[in-house]
């Protein structure tokens, strides 16, 4: 199969041809010593101007943590972390707000367009005196550790919304924060939400007052810049009574040797009728073709359903980290909850993904519906891992699983890993799971048509993905179908 | 146009073409017709540049370029076209969304402009119109769920769309009903002009009742063992291959 080895081939040439984010912004951090002990945990809370009961939540789940061992449930390899290696604080120096964009760092100024932050967006993001417009969307940028800054908070502000960095939200809102905070993934949760917990430096906060719609789209770019630093933001989203939200995360990072360490908490509250939409684009360093380098990411998302007819939906596009342990999930309590989870993941070189999600039923007629669709290339291996739990009091629930694997060439692999735990007998769940190659057959009939192969396999694929893609937001699901064919680029011929 | 010498190809290790010569002149329409097994389709492939095959000796040459030096897509983009007998489906990926990028693909390649999608769907909508085809199935997946018919009458909505200087239609009368056979004829008819030439891969006279071929050739074994008018296909519906091939023998 000629066409085949072509696309092993390019596969294996991906990472020579670049990584598209690789790029290194050289602008001036403050770190605080690597390695991690209670010293740190009180200074990054110092830095951070946090209040005692903070510092007391921090320095309880760093104990916890150094009592807790890492997971190695998931089919991931990797060599042990080492923990003191790390730096857990890096923030750009703190200089006077500058008077136009010409004052700006102009290092700055080329990260943001390099990420695509448009122009008018950019001004506002450097914190330029006065800057304000009204595109649709507000971003909030976390820059390494700290998040530089927020867009658009007057515009949310007059209908009550709160989008500002959680760090500010402490600040700020500290009831609304002590009331949320750890409230849905508990500093004990695991092994990475602990360190997390004890660490976090930066992420966002939202809180939308009840009966509010939210009148844009929030976005977030995360960035891991400095060498050797972790991430561990914490992001805290708050719908209360009839609220809704739709909100989007961008993550990228630099090129690097080293591995990173990435380990964020996601939190999400929805109460009666209440909605949120947390769409995820990730395309972290995944490492070279030979597997060095990349991000290990470590993820615990979380989101509590506790009213009535409160709805959450997960939506995310993986392509990127060496490294993926990640499973958004929804706690359906509220009567007739809603949980969605949508979900494409794609690994090439010898990126490693164990994904999923858990969707707990405990409310009566709560529904869930999971979407996956793993995408292996090259020497990768991706696993889907996904529990349904429904608990003796969820009467009526219902569950409907998809389970998609598509591989492209013969040295990878793909898992699919379902655990379905029913105490309720007139609960329904379903499972459906299909493994499947692109066939050479689909690949000439493309190029029979005047496709170069490269755009067949794209073509193919982003079809393969097609039933998640369209729950993201349009603009975001344009820009995911360009990841997907980037990801795979020189998969083929 | 297309001019095919001591073509020789294999699948594997098992030898399917063992010597075809074929010209088809610009603007004309030959018909291949032949036994099950006589190496009809690895034809089509071998032409189009389908992987699974290897060429073991001789050339084909399409408007004086080397054929088989080219790849699947170049060839398409230089006016080559196969409406394939079992099109495959492609799952998610629209009917219409496919169309497009295979036709700007070829326009680019030809030079000209690419069009955006009020354009094409005009455009496209217009043909589908001609070839009877219902307004959805621009909307559905490709070949997705359709019937053997639709899925061949797909084929010549794509061949119509891409203009094509030298089509091969492998099979498309098979699975069609007398009146689907009319607008599959009809279809390739109205491309017929002194710059289109065709290749009909076919079982039956019917379908050479509608286009009416310039030349029949008789595949049996891998080689071209008579060729003749269209009353050669007329012949060969009455008394069967075999006697026509012993009789070539």
């Amino acid at each position: 199969m000629p066409a085949i080895a072509e696309t092993l081939n390019t596969v294996q040439s991906v990472a020579d041809n670049g990584y598209k984010w690789g790029f290194e912004t050289d602008i001036e951090m403050e770190f605080a010593p690597r390695g991690l002990n209670t010293d740190i945990v009180r200074l990054i809370s110092e830095r951070k101007g946090e209040p005692a009961w903070l510092l007391e939540w921090r320095l309880a789940a760093f104990s916890a943590w150094q009592g807790m061992e890492e997971p190695v449930w998931a089919l991931l390899n990797y060599p042990k972390i080492d923990y003191q290696d790390s730096y857990y604080y890096a923030a750009p120096k703190k200089k006077a707000g500058p008077a136009s964009l010409d004052e700006v760092d102009p290092e700055l100024l080329r990260m943001y367009e390099k990420l695509g932050i448009p122009v008018s967006e950019r001004a506002i993001l450097a914190g330029v005196e006065g800057a304000e417009a009204r595109p649709p969307m507000a971003v909030d940028a976390v820059f390494d550790s700290v998040s530089v800054a927020t867009t658009f908070r007057s515009t949310l502000a007059k209908s009550g919304v709160i989008f500002c960095p959680i760090s500010e939200a402490v600040r700020e809102h500290p009831e609304l924060v002590r009331k949320y905070l750890g409230s849905v993934v508990p500093p004990t949760d695991n092994y990475f939400a602990a360190l997390n917990s004890a660490v976090f430096t930066d992420g966002s906060f939202v809180f939308i007052p009840k009966g509010v719609t939210c009148p844009m789209e929030l976005s977030t770019y995360f960035r891991i810049n400095a060498k050797n630093t972790g991430q561990f933001e914490r992001t805290l989203i708050v719908c209360e009574e009839g609220a809704s939200v739709s909100y989007l995360e961008g993550c990228t990072a630099p090129m690097r040797d080293e591995n990173q360490l990435h380990a964020a908490v996601v939190e999400l509250v929805v109460l009666d009728d209440a909605k949120i939409k947390y769409s995820t684009v990730q395309n972290w360093y995944p490492g070279d073709a030979q597997g060095r380098g990349g991000i290990y990411n470590f993820v615990t998302k979380r989101g509590a359903c506790r009213g009535a007819r409160s709805k959450i939906s997960w939506t995310q596009v993986e392509t990127g980290s060496a490294i993926t342990w990640k499973y958004p999930s929804c706690v359906l309590q509220g009567e007739g909850s809603v949980g969605e989870f949508y979900s494409v993941a794609l690994t090439n070189n010898h990126q490693q993904a164990d994904t999923g999600t858990k969707m707990i039923h405990i409310g009566k007629n709560t529904t869930s519906t999971i979407v996956s669709k793993g995408i292996s290339a090259g020497h990768s291996n991706n696993t889907y891992r996904g529990l349904v739990r429904i608990l003796p009091k969820a009467a009526g629930a219902r569950n409907h699983t998809q389970c998609d694997s598509l591989l492209i060439g013969d040295l990878c692999g793909a898992h699919t890993v379902p655990y379905i735990e029913c105490r309720n007998p007139g609960a329904k769940v379903e499972h459906e799971a299909t493994t499947s190659k692109i066939s050479e057959d689909q690949l000439f009939y493309c190029r029979q048509r005047g496709l170069s192969q490269e755009d067949a396999v794209g073509m193919i694929v982003n079809g393969f993905c097609r039933e998640v893609l369209k729950e993201l937001p349009m603009e975001f699901a344009v820009e995911a179908q360009k990841l997907l064919a980037v990801s795979l680029e020189g998969s083929v011929g | 146009m297309l001019e095919i010498k001591n073509l020789h190809a294999s699948i594997g290790e098992k030898p399917i073409l063992r010597g075809i010569t074929l010209t088809v002149p610009d603007g004309q329409v030959h018909a291949i017709m032949g036994p099950n097994g006589s190496g009809k389709s690895t034809l089509s492939y071998v032409l189009s540049g389908h992987s699974d095959f290897t060429v073991t000796d001789g050339t084909a040459h399409f408007d004086g370029t080397d054929l088989l030096a080219m790849e699947p897509e170049a060839r398409a983009q230089a006016g080559l076209f196969l409406a394939f007998q079992a099109p495959v489906e492609l799952p998610g990926v629209g009917n219409a969304n496919f169309l497009r990028t295979a036709l700007n693909a070829v326009r680019k390649a030809r030079g000209e402009p690419e069009l955006d999608a009020a354009q094409f769907l005009k455009l496209a909508r217009a043909e589908a119109k001609r070839l009877q085809m219902p307004d959805d199935m621009l909307k559905r997946n490709v070949n997705v769920g359709f019937s053997g018919g639709e899925k061949k009458r797909n084929e010549v909505l794509q061949m119509t769309m891409l203009q094509p200087k030298l089509a091969i239609l492998d099979e498309t009368d098979s699975g069609l009903d007398i009146d689907a056979l009319k607008i599959v004829g009809d279809g390739v008819n109205a491309l017929r002009s002194p710059g289109f030439s065709a290749l009909v891969i076919t079982h039956h006279q019917r379908l050479l009742d509608h286009i009416v071929p310039d030349a029949v050739h008789v595949l049996a074994h891998g080689r071209i063992v008579r060729s003749g008018g269209a009353d050669l296909a007329r012949a060969l519906e009455a008394q069967g291959y075999a006697q026509v091939i012993a009789e070539a023998a």
